[in-house]
């Protein structure tokens, strides 16, 4: 399994990739990490004409913070985010999501921006930006402009991404440090695709005595074409007590409410059955670091 | 663009410790120009899709893929394989573990394994057996069952003082 054959450019700086993207446009693919595009070219599945790698580009590896908002760059690798004392600090969840990432060595060549232009069903990243609200800077020669995670992704493999444009960055905002959160998933093997994962998170709201679950956010990835996000359950589960009835109630509305694709390794319904439970186990999980923060202890 | 306009280009980079330059095509796998460029045939190539973790090599001291990086990625960067570890007299602490612990059979895949704990033991990190596992789990045996290969690890950071003890592990 070797490539075909590609002229290959190794772009410097951003307006020469983006140079290069509009003349060449369709005949282009961008390479950083290659870490899902290699096995693609070596299976022949993409024959590019031309390969721009834009891994060397310094201005698109960074982590920083700015105005409330934590940036990556779009060819960050995830064990630089991984070991990121500024995102362990605010946003403990990701370096949590990325552990689950395929293997040590794919996490030390693979790209954030990568894993989100790719856009794969299964991939975790996509799903941790739909949960993290998170924005996308998009550049072309002609155009920048910023695309919520929301809209982003339209399909398996499928992002609104033009051919003439580039994903730049990344824009998360540095959520309240009350914040409780949680993800897990389940995969055959440790680091295969997952078949389902649920990532949490949600804030304790006081009201009267009582503890109300607030700012839910609930997403989830295996049970849809992209990642989904269950805004009818945040909506119906904020301002409610959390409780063991609830949480069984809302657990049998989420398995009827999905509709997943059965696959080779897994029919629909397991799918269901797999989403909806590891749903109740994040949401348990949530709501208690939630309420270990609420406590006073001081997040480590 | 026809294909015989596709130009060669020249690749320069630090492999062992020593500077090599060759003319490559721009598609040529790093793990082929390890081997067939440089006849360094200690990296194994196994499934050429990311999978096995055969061809591990370290990539500015990072493990990485050699089937998944094209060699002029490699540009001007250092590449540490197998071979720079221990010579057949001369064994590298792990590949004395390994021997010791039988961590190996057929011996196909332990240049990968090697190679990738080298990474975890150069990371600075120190490792539960769990995190150990998990560590190694990019990388496919399949003739020892993995006992012995994780046995022969976990005695390699233990001796250089990066395994975590406190925790009760598993006998094997």
């Amino acid at each position: 399994m070797k490539p075909n054959r590609f002229q290959y450019i190794s772009a410097q700086s951003i307006p020469e990739a983006l140079s290069l993207l509009n003349t060449h446009q369709s005949d282009v693919k961008i390479i950083a990490g290659g870490q899902s595009l290699m096995p693609m070219l070596n299976f022949r599945v993409v024959n590019p004409q031309y390969l721009i790698d834009i891994g060397r580009i310094l201005e698109l590896d960074h982590i920083s913070q700015k105005d409330g908002l934590i940036e990556i760059g779009a060819i960050t690798p995830y064990v630089k985010i991984e070991n990121s004392a500024l995102i362990q600090q605010h946003l403990p969840i990701v370096p949590e999501v990325i552990r689950h990432i395929a293997h040590l060595t794919i996490r030390n060549r693979g790209t954030i921006g990568g894993s989100l232009s790719h856009a794969d069903p299964a991939s975790e990243m996509p799903m941790l930006m739909r949960l993290l609200d998170a924005h996308f800077e998009i550049r072309s020669e002609s155009t920048s402009y910023q695309i919520s995670a929301h809209d982003f992704f339209l399909g398996p493999l499928h992002t609104v991404l033009q051919n003439q444009e580039l994903l730049t960055k990344i824009l998360i905002k540095v959520p309240s440090s009350n914040m409780g959160w949680a993800f897990q998933e389940f995969a055959r093997r440790s680091g295969d695709y997952a078949l389902a994962a649920v990532g949490i998170t949600l804030e304790i709201k006081q009201q009267s005595g009582r503890k109300m679950i607030d700012q839910l956010k609930i997403a989830m990835m295996g049970v849809g074409d992209t990642p989904l996000r269950l805004s009818s359950i945040e909506a119906l589960m904020n301002g409610q007590e959390f409780s063991a009835d609830l949480l069984d109630q809302v657990k049998d509305k989420i398995f009827t409410e999905l509709d997943p694709r059965g696959d080779l390794q897994s029919s629909a319904e397991f799918k269901k059955h797999l989403a909806s439970n590891i749903f109740t186990r994040v949401m348990s999980e949530a709501w208690d670091k939630a309420n270990s923060y609420q406590i006073g202890s001081t997040r480590s | 663009m026809s294909e015989s306009e596709i130009q060669d280009q020249t690749l320069w980079c630090i492999v062992n410790g020593q500077t090599v330059e060759r003319k490559v095509e721009s598609r040529l796998l790093l793990s082929d120009f390890i081997r067939h460029e440089l006849n360094l045939t200690g990296t194994h190539v196994g499934c050429e899709h990311g999978v096995c973790g055969s061809c591990t090599v370290l990539v500015e001291g990072k493990s990485m893929r050699s089937c998944l990086m094209l060699a002029i990625q490699a540009q001007g960067l250092e590449i540490h394989t197998v071979e720079s570890l221990g010579k057949v007299k001369h064994l590298h602490p792990l590949q004395e573990s390994f021997r010791e612990h039988h961590g190996l059979q057929c011996g196909f895949c332990t240049p990968g394994f090697l190679m990738t704990a080298i990474d975890m033991a150069q990371s600075g990190k120190s490792y539960t057996r769990e995190e150990l596992k998990e560590g190694l789990s990019g990388n496919l045996c399949r003739c020892t069952g993995y006992q012995g290969i994780i046995n022969a690890v976990a005695h390699y950071f233990e001796q250089i003082g990066i395994l975590q003890t406190e925790e009760k592990g598993d006998s094997l």
